[in-house]
């Protein structure tokens, strides 16, 4: 339809960027934006004009559970058809991952989105059939119209729906990392708008722009945050206007509302990080797979999950570390055998590196 | 998991919940368009099987207008 390419223009950010000698720290938290980043080698070229950028959690594989994994496991290993989207297969848990189940027999799908699990449990009437519904504010929406749709009695969903904002404030509250801007998720954003960022802006003092996915935006982007941060007026702003409108997507967001409400979740690296949860409201609760397998999953109940040894999944997510600073990174960890989600998920950090740089 | 793809609609069907997509290059798929409110021969940005959003393709256009507009207003 229309590429956003203009080499001249790019140019001519980056000089701006240059003239402005800056010393900045900059998290995004979309593992399409880090493709770019990575992908165009913009990471390099900014920090060659002072701006470091990094992933923060935008990569909603990569900050599921180890425990939501081993319930989505259980699960397979009991008989349920298992269908998720492709990048979750290959997350390990303890011991397996679904695709390793796969190969023991486990019936495990990937679809490309929760219409096609709908469609398997058409079907499969004599089968039960399980989402593992991940995603932030773009996937919500899409679990909810079919919840609200009243899919067979056979189809339920497993639960991982997050959103970001309160992640993004939960970063800012630890403390661990300087974040002088950010750039916010651009489809994310397609659907919540501008408003729910407001508050980081106001109270933390810290700029914000929601960003496009093409080296154009992301240095335009970059260059916003410059100008917001030179003039000491921090807000949220958007790079992405050809496709985000302030207010989002409404009717996306009528839905989301209409199916879930806040709850207090842990994310992957994370402590419980409060109303970041999408949970299923009282009327859809019997499309609810926890509901529905309570008995079957009871052995997980209580039972804590600990990280891969040696993967630094956890401290990526939170901005501290580069994938290469991980001592597993490209030796024991890579993308054929995997030892946390960033490297098992095209939007986690690890794997983009790996993909560009390692190759 | 957030990426979305843009592509234009080629056919509705009469409940206006679902669409034929043509991304180019001759794949096409169906969308659930009950997210949006569209017509045949709309852009929109396609995500795990939904369109969530319509797209301007003026505006798109005008983007990189924009861009040269806010880099020359500006003293930086």
């Amino acid at each position: 339809m229309f590429s956003l390419r203009d080499k001249q223009l790019a140019k001519e950010i980056v000089l701006k960027i240059k003239k402005s000698d800056v010393q900045l720290k900059f998290m995004h938290v979309c593992g399409t934006h880090q493709d770019t980043l990575v992908k165009h080698g913009l990471d390099v070229l900014l920090k060659e004009c002072g701006i470091e950028i990094g992933q923060g959690p935008g990569c909603p594989v990569c900050v599921t559970t180890p425990k939501e994994i081993e319930e989505m496991l259980l699960l397979a290993q009991n008989g349920k058809v298992v269908a998720t989207f492709g990048d979750m297969i290959n997350v390990p848990g303890k011991k397996r991952s679904l695709q390793s189940m796969r190969t023991e027999g486990c019936d495990v799908r990937t679809v490309y989105g929760i219409e096609d699990a709908v469609s398997i449990a058409k079907e499969n009437k004599d089968k039960e059939v399980v989402f593992m519904a991940v995603g932030f504010e773009t996937t919500a929406p899409t679990t909810a119209s079919v919840l609200m749709g009243k899919p067979p009695d056979n189809f339920s969903i497993l639960n991982c729906h997050r959103v970001v904002p309160p992640a993004l404030k939960t970063i800012l509250d630890m403390g661990e990392i300087k974040i002088d801007g950010l750039i916010e998720p651009g489809h994310v954003s397609t659907i919540i708008g501008l408003k729910p960022y407001e508050f980081i802006s106001s109270e933390y003092h810290v700029p914000q722009v929601v960003a496009g996915f093409e080296p154009l935006d992301l240095l335009m982007a970059s260059w916003m945050l410059v100008k917001q941060i030179k003039h000491g007026e921090p807000s949220i702003e958007n790079e992405y206007t050809r496709v985000v409108s302030p207010d989002g997507n409404v009717k996306a967001q009528k839905v989301i509302r209409e199916v879930f409400t806040l709850g207090d979740i842990k994310w992957r690296g994370f402590p419980v990080i409060g109303e970041s949860s999408l949970e299923l409201r009282n009327e859809f609760e019997k499309y609810d797979a926890r509901k529905r397998y309570e008995d079957e999953l009871e052995p997980l109940v209580n039972k804590e999950f600990k990280e891969p040894k040696g993967c630094k999944c956890g401290e990526l997510l939170r901005g501290l570390l580069s994938p290469k600073d991980c001592p597993l990174f490209g030796t024991r960890c890579t993308p054929d055998k995997p030892v946390g989600p960033c490297m098992v998920s095209m939007e986690g950090s690890c794997n983009i590196e790996y993909k560009y740089t390692k190759k | 998991m957030c990426l979305a793809i843009p592509g234009k609609i080629i056919e509705i069907d009469n409940k206006k919940e679902h669409a034929i997509v043509d991304y180019g290059e001759g794949t096409k798929r169906r969308a659930n368009v009950s997210l949006v409110n569209v017509n045949i021969g709309d852009y929109v940005l396609v995500h795990a099987g939904f369109a969530i959003q319509v797209l301007d393709e003026e505006e798109a256009r005008e983007t990189l207008d924009l861009f040269r507009e806010m880099l020359s207003e500006e003293d930086t």
